[in-house]
């Protein structure tokens, strides 16, 4: 949800100095903001939902230049705009879209790299509509704002092709080590911005392909893998070391880090914790965890067994409990890999479902079925102990709880069983436990998460800052970004102020 | 990427693998295991971490071919690479003074009873390693294992494959012997351990199993290898492998592995016709 804060008074100048420029006015009386008005929202191309739910290639295709270019002329680029309120990490939405207007891609999209170092990959699975998109001034007015999102993913995509990635400039090396512990979108986002503080950066990632819940979690369909490819090989132009297959706690422990040199280090080693129901029949055959689902598919490449070595049930009938966009991404899965019912089993209704709007959206059309205010209570086995049905409940909605939602209520004798031969468990992801257990000094909350200082980022070792799901469990890309971003300022003024290494360095020189 | 030092058949099917990892071989502990993935379209798979060389940077790992994976592996060469090979993971074996400790072990697990029985036997305890083989040729490691046991018994039977339940009557007979047992730890395969877990039960002796799930990822994020251990559910790669014998849901933990059956030949054959000249 975008967080009620107020502008950073850097940010609000920047603003200010980029709506005065000479190209802006100009700009704003070329098009008056009432014929801007007038424009209605350019739809997104999408594939068939009979077409693509048959196969991983991307749902959406992209906007063309002119799709963009009209889009772009509806920001109406305000004085005070409400767009960089409701993004997490504050870019500066406003020039980035007339830059685009003009067809500055180039320069649009270096200027959402100021502030988003992952920006093809946000433009895809950021909630925009609930984040910019919701406070854009527009939207006020016209019930539907700038489509912010489209246009951020038809610029980095526009960087991608042209395959003329913009290296920004570099600080002199400072001499400092810095432990960037997973390379998921928390630890990508520290990485780039201590790199470019002249910072020397390794990232040790316990998976071997980096990119955390970018690539195991979140499906082809969603973010193409080549995306994150080519954002991971940008950070290593930028000097940034992968250490891939490398678990920090085992492989080597923070403690044994730092003696080996590293003056500061950031823990986003991420939700990889599944949270099971504990109702009996879990463990049967044929029931999944989504993070064990998924990562056979996205990570393993279960799809194409048997070319590649790796199997996954191919469920007739799918049952997916949860309802965020994890519980999403499986069902869609389940669906493209042939199956006859994909269902989701959510316990509140439609509207408290934390799911982006638009993969919700986009399941339906694809054929997925909704059971609201239903929840499993037990899973029955065959003879040979697989899953084969599942007795529901179902639920009505009380007075709210403590996120605000409305708390799901049983109703009394409502069981019924639910033919199904596969589940898969997508209530939420706790963090993973393996830095806790492995660094004493660290303090953990009690449902696992690093506890950090909301305003530093860092935790209760000195030089040991965290961000992203291991501090609030399972959440959202944008905001593991946004923790990451506070984290690298504070982790570069730490190490600014240690006494340097006696070893000189050459600085590197400025482009 | 690691590189393969050495790859040799020890006896029919039962290969020995060393991988240059000085990071692992730096931290591998008895009972813990690495994660290891033959090629790029591979599967990730578990073994148990038999030996470790600091000075050289090697970790030593043994297993059987079975699978495709296992299959692959049995190919390869020194100077070959692989793309994932992770450690050290799982709890490592508790290592204390127990008094006298018995290693029941088979196939796989002779390898891996290897470094719980010399650290245990550095500690002190006085070791009595039980080894069950089909045949006498399929015994590997004897020198290396008679080293740090003060009691060293084979249970060698021609190859009449169901009469498995041998290794746990010898057991029962050692116990029954009348020399106080304080421990016995049980690697290998599942029915192996389950029986011999069952043999010490009804003699209250503490008895620890490192159980084999399927997994995939090895660190605790995905479930996969999920046991029952004392009604709770555990996830063998973090909370174990090693578990007390006599509280695990031996039943679920034999229909759980066996969620790929069908997979698993599919995927053989598959390889088979793809690698083999016809």
């Amino acid at each position: 949800m975008a967080e009620k804060k107020k502008m950073p008074p850097e940010l609000k100048e920047m603003l200010r100095v980029g709506f005065n420029k000479e190209w802006r006015k100009e700009l704003r009386k070329s098009i008056p903001a009432k014929e801007r008005m007038k424009i209605s929202s350019q739809k997104m191309p999408e594939r068939g939902p009979e077409e693509r739910n048959k196969d991983f290639n991307e749902v959406n295709i992209g906007l063309d230049a002119k799709l963009a270019k009209k889009e772009a002329q509806r920001c109406l680029d305000c004085a005070n705009p409400g767009c960089v309120m409701g993004c997490p990490v504050g870019i500066d939405i406003p020039t980035f879209i007339k830059l685009i207007e003009i067809g500055d891609y180039v320069q649009s999209v270096r200027k959402i790299r100021e502030t988003n170092s992952l920006p093809a990959i946000c433009g895809r699975v950021c909630p925009q509509e609930v984040q910019c998109e919701e406070t854009c001034n527009i939207k006020k007015a016209k019930g539907e704002g700038v489509k912010i999102g489209n246009l951020e993913r038809f610029v980095s995509d526009y960087e991608s092709l042209k395959g003329d990635v913009y290296i920004p400039p570099i600080q002199p090396a400072t001499g400092k080590k810095v432990a960037v512990i997973g390379a998921g979108p928390a630890g990508l986002t520290v990485a780039g911005e201590m790199a470019r503080n002249g910072h020397k950066v390794t990232i040790f990632e316990a998976l071997h392909i980096s990119g955390g819940v970018l690539v195991y979690g979140i499906p082809e369909f969603r973010l193409p893998k080549s995306i994150l490819k080519s954002e991971v090989g940008y950070l290593e132009k930028l000097g940034v070391e992968l250490r891939e297959n490398f678990v920090v706690g085992l492989t080597a422990t923070i403690e044994d880090l730092k003696n080996d040199g590293y003056d500061a280090f950031f823990i986003g080693t991420g939700a990889g914790l599944p949270n099971f129901m504990r109702i009996p029949g879990e463990n049967l055959v044929g029931i999944y965890s989504a993070n064990e689902y998924l990562t056979r598919v996205n990570l393993m490449k279960a799809y194409e067994f048997p070319d590649y070595d790796t199997p996954v049930f191919l469920g007739k009938r799918v049952a997916v409990i949860g309802g965020g966009n994890v519980a999403m991404d499986s069902v869609r899965t389940a669906k493209r890999l042939g199956a006859e019912l994909a269902a989701i089993i959510y316990r509140r209704s439609r509207v408290e479902m934390p799911a982006r709007v638009e993969e919700v959206h986009h399941g339906e059309e694809e054929g997925i079925e909704f059971h609201f205010l239903t929840t499993p209570i037990r899973y029955i086995a065959d003879e040979k102990g697989r899953v084969k049905a599942m007795e529901c409940l179902r639920m009505k909605l009380g007075e709210p709880d403590s996120s605000g939602r409305r708390r799901p209520v049983p109703i009394e004798g409502s069981e019924f069983i639910m033919e199904v031969n596969m589940v898969v468990v997508a209530i939420g992801q706790s963090p993973n436990p393996l830095i806790a257990q492995t660094t004493p000094q660290l303090n953990v909350g009690k449902w696992g998460n690093v506890e950090v200082d909301w305003d530093t980022m860092a935790t209760s070792i000195e030089g040991v800052y965290a961000g992203g799901d291991i501090i609030r469990g399972g959440a959202t890309v944008i905001l593991a970004m946004g923790d990451a971003r506070i984290a690298a300022a504070e982790m570069h003024k730490f190490l600014s102020t240690r006494k340097k290494k006696p070893k000189a360095h050459s600085a590197k020189s400025k482009k | 990427m690691a590189k393969i030092l050495r790859r040799e058949r020890l006896v029919p099917n039962i290969h020995l693998i060393e991988v240059h990892a000085p990071d692992i071989a730096q931290k591998s502990k008895p009972g813990q295991f690495v994660i290891i993935m033959p090629d790029e379209k591979g599967e990730r798979i578990p073994l148990t971490i038999a030996d470790w060389d600091k000075e050289k940077g090697s970790v030593t790992s043994i297993f059987m071919v079975v699978g495709t994976s296992t299959h692959k592996l049995s190919l390869f060469e020194a100077g070959s690479e692989v793309p994932v090979f992770v450690g050290p993971l799982g709890k490592p074996s508790e290592i204390k003074k127990y008094g006298t400790v018995l290693l029941a072990g088979g196939c796989f697990g002779i390898a891996a009873i290897y470094p719980v029985a010399r650290a245990l036997k550095e500690e002190g305890n006085k070791i009595i390693t039980l080894l069950d083989v089909k045949a006498n040729y399929l015994l590997y490691w004897e020198e290396k294992l008679r080293a740090v046991s003060d009691q060293f018994l084979v249970s060698a039977r021609d190859s009449y494959y169901s009469c498995k339940d041998y290794i746990p009557k010898t057991l029962q007979n050692i116990i029954k012997k009348g020399s106080k047992i304080h421990k016995v730890i049980s690697i290998g395969c599942t029915y192996l351990m389950y029986t011999c877990s069952e043999a010490t039960k009804s003699h209250g002796i503490e008895t620890s199993v490192s159980l084999n799930p399927i997994m995939v990822d090895g660190t605790g994020m995905c479930g996969a290898c999920r046991v029952t251990v004392d009604g709770r559910t555990k996830f063998a790669c973090v909370d174990g492998p090693d578990f007390n014998g006599h509280l695990v849901d031996w039943e679920e933990l034999f229909s759980r592995r066996k969620s790929y059956f069908d997979d698993e030949i599919q995927s053989l054959c598959h390889w088979e016709k793809n690698n083999f000249p016809r």
